[in-house]
Order: structure tokens, then C-alpha cells, then sequence
């Protein structure tokens, strides 16, 4: 008698189950700028990759022949004021630039998640510290933050990458924080403390998880930013050696011969702005096809 | 003692309002001293209006919110003050199935996850063991295995309320709090859930704690009925006594509201005047008094104690105690 008055509720009746990845690359997919942004990012990091094993010139290598020489067959985006091929610099200095941005951005995002986490998740004091620390960094604009840590620690690659870092903390652990606030309301959550979830589990299971679509787009737009600030403090000679090729530290250099040589200026400062724009509009992108208020 | 699986005696909850800076504190007198019974393999449900506390005691049942004083005893034990860490293990005897079927499922997880993360934490089955107890846990809520490869967005409203179901039985519980299991469903999915209910609990000599604001299901289910009036319980008894005669003011008004499916049958309804005033300044003496018919000088002055009228049927009533 019991068994007849379960309803049975066979398979078939539901849909087809939906790819949660299928879906999102549907919806992606209709972001033509994001898309173009995509593919751009990714053949840039092939660049990254590859492209020192495949350019023609040395990017070190000065040729006193050919100095602060414009466009031509022999040098696609001409010479520096040594003589070295400034295409050849550029995919080199691909890899520093894009490094040192992806690297600064994965510290400062890693320790962000956690502050805001735990700041959201347990309040009170923690969450005080937590914002009130965010609020001073907030306070510095970021580049002069940047260059006052530089200035502290030296100039160098690493130190720029903790630099960038540090300021991209505070936003991440805001946003997190936010993030984790609203989801800590979810009643799944406290659905998980009445099956006897700790505390660490509900925090890295069941609120994590939720934060994950702020993060991955905010992770994106930092990227761009974090590129902007790395060649800004090249520019200004507090990032790589001067010797070594760096979107930067090209521009810095170029801005000399911005009479004679403007090709010097202009084919790094293209790169980095459309490298720039390219994080910033996949960010964009990723925002509009994760936020399921847009359609 | 050891009759009742649950005895709560004397609960009181209060939550602070107006934090404000240099604001008058005020508190929100959610429960306000509920005592009540629960014996094992019964089906108790608490009744009444939204905001009345119902699901703010079940809440402190299952020791998600702390009181601020009374005792809750589970088996004898008092569960009440039990630091968290100390509840945990006694959580796989009571579990609690949620009144939202859409938020209490997180949409990150497989269905099968879902409903064994409470094996997970309670048990050391292995992840084989695992699946198999879930796949017989999905149907036995009527639910095949296959469901559980699948993400609760895809599931309705009713199903998804049947693995809510799944997943308090896993860890074999002795009792389940049911916060309005049913008013998020429809009405004839409500039936069959409820139906499933009551052949788990004869299967499984499951005892429920079962909240509602809708009487006809608290009818269907139960055994016994509190009725819950700003954070107290005005009046408890069996549930054949309960609506063949009610003795509370209130529990009249209640009852005379509940729409007859019959058109040659008029009832005399019994329709309260005012407002339900504010938990936070709660009336003096008798807490109906401002909505009682038959309110008199005593009712404005003192307030009432649980007296037993008949065995088995408490009432908080001056009128009741002189009777």
C-alpha cells in the first residue's frame, strides 16, 4: 500500500540535460567584440610562447648600420636607436609584459579571495580588519602605490609584480566579500550547518563556488589594468632592466626620438593598448554572458 | 521523561532591532516561553499566521539559532547550550527538510552530491557506498538514479523538494523537522509529497515535527497540533479533538476560516477586528487580548498559563481555567 502511493517519476520526462559549457559558449559565443578579444588574447599568448623561436633578429642584437630606421621589408616596424629591430623586441617583450601582468594578478587575486572570504563569511572583527586595511590601500591612487613599493624594494621584474599585486588585493577582497555576503544568505547554506557542515566547508564547498563568476571577470579586467600599470612603471625605469626588451621600457625609450623616430613610440604604445583593450572587453564580454539578468 | 523523543521547555528567542547609533534598543519577541512535546513516531505540527515564530522555532530545534534561555531536550539531553562542534554529531538524528525547494538545493552541486553530503559528514561509507545508498534513497522518494546525474535546475519545484526528502533520510534521522515542506508546491503536487511523507515515516518510524500555515495539511498529517500566537502556543491537542472542539479564541477564528467545500453548509465564522500587533511591543497580560471577543479585566492584566482542559488538550485561556 505504501509503495502504490509513490508517485514513480521516470528519466524521461526531463529535458535532455543542458552542458552548463555548452550554454555558456552559446551565449559567448554572440559577443562578437569579446570574441574577437578572445582570439586576440590567445594568439598574443601564442606569441608569448613561440614567438621568440621564430623571429629573424636578435632582439639584443645592435646593428650600428641600421639606426632609428622607419618601417621597410628588411625591418617590418624599423629600428631603435641601436639598430635593434623593434618587431623582434616587441614579441620578446611579449612574454615579460604578459608574465609579469598574469603573475602579479594571480598573487593579488589568490590573496584577495581569501581576505574577502573570510572577511564576508565571519564578520565582525575579521571583516573590520579586512575592509578598513582595503580602504587605505583604496585611498593611495594605484600607480603612485606602485611606485612608492617599487621605490621601496628596488626596481626589478619581481618587484613589480609584487607591486601590482598589492593593489589589486583590495579590490578583489571587496568584491569577494560582497559576493560572499550575498551568497551567505542563500538557504542552501544554512541548509548545509543543519546536515553539520563545518565551517571550512560551507566556506570552500558552498560559498566559494558562488563567487567564482565576480571573480573570473574581475580577474580578467585586472589583467588589462595590471598591464597598463607594469609598462607604466618600465616607462617611468622602475620595472625591467633597461636592457632587457619590455613594452615599456620600449616606450620609454622611444619617447627621445618622437620627431625622428615615431614608430619607436607608436608600435609598443599600440600594443599595449590594444592589449588593454582586448582583457577589458573579454572582461566585459564574460560579465554580460555570466549574469544571467542579461540576456 | 524518556516518552518524548523531543521536549522543549520554555523557549524564548528575542532578536535586537534598531541597531542604530544612540537608537532605543528594541527586541522582536519571536518565541516567546514555548514548551511543547514530541513523542517518538508522532507527527506534531505547529500552526499559525506568518510571523507568529513557527519557523524561528524550528530553527532552534535544529540548533541553527541559539536561544536565549529554556531547554530543548532530545532524548533527554539538552541540546539548547551544546557548542556547535558538540551538536554535530547528534545532527544525523535530526535533520530538516526546508521550506524553499529552489534555494535550499545549491545549484552547483549534482543531485547525487546533494543528497550525500550528509554521508559524507555523519558516516565513513566510501564514495561507492555512497552512490548506491543514494541511488536507493532517489527511489525511494519516487526519484530514479539517473536523476541524480543531474543539477537541481532542472528539476520542478516538487521534485526537488522529493530530494530534500532523499537527502534527510540518508543518515537514518530519528526525527524531521518539516519547516512548510509543501506551501512552496502546488496543490496536487502537494498531496503526493505529503503522501511520501507519511509512507517514509511508517517505513522508517520516522517522527516529524511539521510546520504550516495551511490547516487543511496540517489535518492530513498530523497526529497532534500546537497553535502558535506571536511566539507562544495558545492551545495543543489531538488533532480530532483540536478541530471538532476548539477552545481558544483563536483557534476558533482559525478554524472557522478554513473554506467548506460546500455551498449548503454556512458556518458561523468567527472574524477577528484589528490587527496582529507587533512582536516587538507585544500586549500585556493575555497576548490575544487586543483581538478577543470575549475579552475581560483579567485577560488586560495577567497573562494566562497552559492549563489541561481535557487529557491531552492544553489551553492558554483565563476563560478555560475558570470553566
Amino acid at each position: 500500500m505504501a509503495e502504490e502511493s509513490v508517485v514513480r517519476q521516470s528519466a524521461e520526462e526531463l529535458p535532455k540535460p543542458k552542458s552548463p559549457y555548452k550554454e555558456f559558449a552559446r551565449k559567448f559565443l554572440k559577443r562578437k567584440a569579446a570574441v574577437v578579444s578572445l582570439i586576440f588574447i590567445i594568439v598574443l599568448a601564442l606569441v608569448a610562447i613561440f614567438g621568440p623561436m621564430v623571429i629573424r633578429y636578435n632582439p639584443n642584437a645592435a646593428d650600428y648600420t641600421a639606426l632609428l630606421q622607419g618601417p621597410s621589408p628588411k625591418h617590418i616596424w624599423g629600428t631603435d636607436e641601436f639598430g635593434r629591430d623593434v618587431f623582434a623586441r616587441l614579441i620578446a617583450g611579449t612574454r615579460l609584459s604578459l608574465s609579469v601582468a598574469l603573475g602579479s594578478v594571480v598573487v593579488g587575486t589568490a590573496i584577495g579571495i581569501i581576505l574577502g572570504l573570510l572577511a564576508g563569511f565571519y564578520g565582525g572583527i575579521v571583516d573590520s580588519i579586512v575592509m578598513r586595511g582595503s580602504d587605505i590601500l583604496f585611498a593611495f591612487p594605484d600607480i603612485l602605490l606602485a611606485i612608492a613599493i617599487v621605490a621601496i624594494l628596488g626596481p626589478g621584474v619581481i618587484n613589480v609584480v609584487i607591486a601590482v599585486a598589492v593593489f589589486t588585493v583590495p579590490s578583489f577582497a571587496r568584491i569577494i566579500r560582497s559576493a560572499t555576503l550575498e551568497v551567505k544568505e542563500a538557504p542552501y547554506v544554512e541548509v548545509a550547518r543543519s546536515i553539520g557542515c563545518t565551517n571550512s566547508r560551507i566556506l570552500w564547498k558552498h560559498i566559494f563556488p558562488g563567487t567564482v563568476q565576480s571573480m573570473i571577470v574581475n580577474f580578467t579586467m585586472r589583467i588589462g589594468t595590471a598591464i597598463l600599470a607594469s609598462s607604466s612603471l618600465s616607462f617611468l625605469g622602475f620595472g625591467a632592466n633597461v636592457t632587457e626588451p619590455d613594452w615599456g621600457t620600449m616606450l620609454s625609450q622611444g619617447r627621445n626620438y618622437l620627431n625622428t623616430a615615431p614608430h619607436m613610440v607608436l608600435c609598443p604604445g599600440l600594443l599595449i593598448f590594444l592589449t588593454v583593450l582586448a582583457f577589458n572587453l573579454l572582461g566585459d564580454g564574460l560579465r554580460d554572458t555570466l549574469d544571467p539578468k542579461i540576456k | 521523561m524518556d516518552e518524548n523523543l523531543m521536549s522543549v521547555q520554555d523557549l524564548v528567542k528575542t532578536f535586537e532591532v534598531n541597531k542604530g547609533f544612540l537608537a532605543q534598543k528594541k527586541y522582536v519577541h519571536a518565541v516567546n516561553h514555548v514548551s511543547f512535546d514530541i513523542k517518538p513516531g508522532e507527527t506534531f505540527s505547529l500552526v499559525g499566521e506568518s510571523g507568529c515564530g513557527k519557523s524561528t522555532t524550528a530553527r532552534l530545534l535544529n540548533h541553527l539559532i541559539r536561544p536565549d534561555s529554556g531547554k530543548i531536550l532530545f532524548e533527554g539531553k539538552d541540546i539548547a547550550a551544546l557548542k556547535e562542534d558538540e551538536m554535530r554529531p547528534l545532527r544525523s538524528d535530526i535533520q530538516m527538510i526546508f521550506q524553499d525547494p529552489y534555494g535550499s538545493l545549491d545549484p552547483r552541486m549534482k543531485i547525487q552530491d546533494l543528497i550525500a553530503e550528509p554521508l559524507l559528514i555523519h558516516t565513513n561509507l566510501s564514495a561507492g557506498e555512497r552512490l548506491k545508498k543514494v541511488q536507493e534513497l532517489l527511489g525511494l522518494v519516487g526519484l530514479s538514479p539517473e536523476h541524480g546525474e543531474r543539477y537541481p535546475h532542472e528539476f520542478s519545484g516538487g521534485q526537488r523538494q522529493r530530494v530534500g526528502i532523499a537527502r534527510a533520510l540518508s543518515v537514518n534521522p530519528k526525527m524531521i523537522i518539516a519547516d512548510e515542506p509543501v506551501s512552496a508546491l502546488d496543490v496536487s503536487i502537494q498531496a503526493q509529497v505529503l503522501n511520501l511523507m507519511q509512507d517514509l515515516q511508517e517505513k522508517f518510524h520516522l517522527t516529524y515535527l511539521f510546520i504550516s500555515h495551511d490547516l487543511s495539511v496540517v489535518e492530513m498529517i498530523s497526529d497532534r497540533i500546537g497553535v502558535m500566537y506571536l511566539g507562544t502556543i495558545v492551545e495543543t491537542a489531538p488533532k480530532k479533538e483540536i478541530f471538532a472542539h476548539p477552545l481558544h479564541p483563536y483557534t476558533k477564528a482559525l478554524l472557522s476560516a478554513v473554506p467548506i467545500a460546500d455551498p449548503e453548509q454556512h458556518n458561523e465564522r468567527v472574524a477577528l477586528k484589528g490587527e496582529l500587533p507587533s512582536p516587538v511591543n507585544p500586549p500585556s497580560g493575555c497576548l490575544f487580548h487586543t483581538r478577543c471577543p470575549y475579552c475581560t479585566k483579567r485577560c488586560r492584566e495577567e497573562r494566562p498559563q497552559l492549563t489541561e482542559v481535557s487529557p491531552g488538550h492544553f489551553c492558554r485561556c483565563h476563560l478555560m481555567e475558570s470553566a
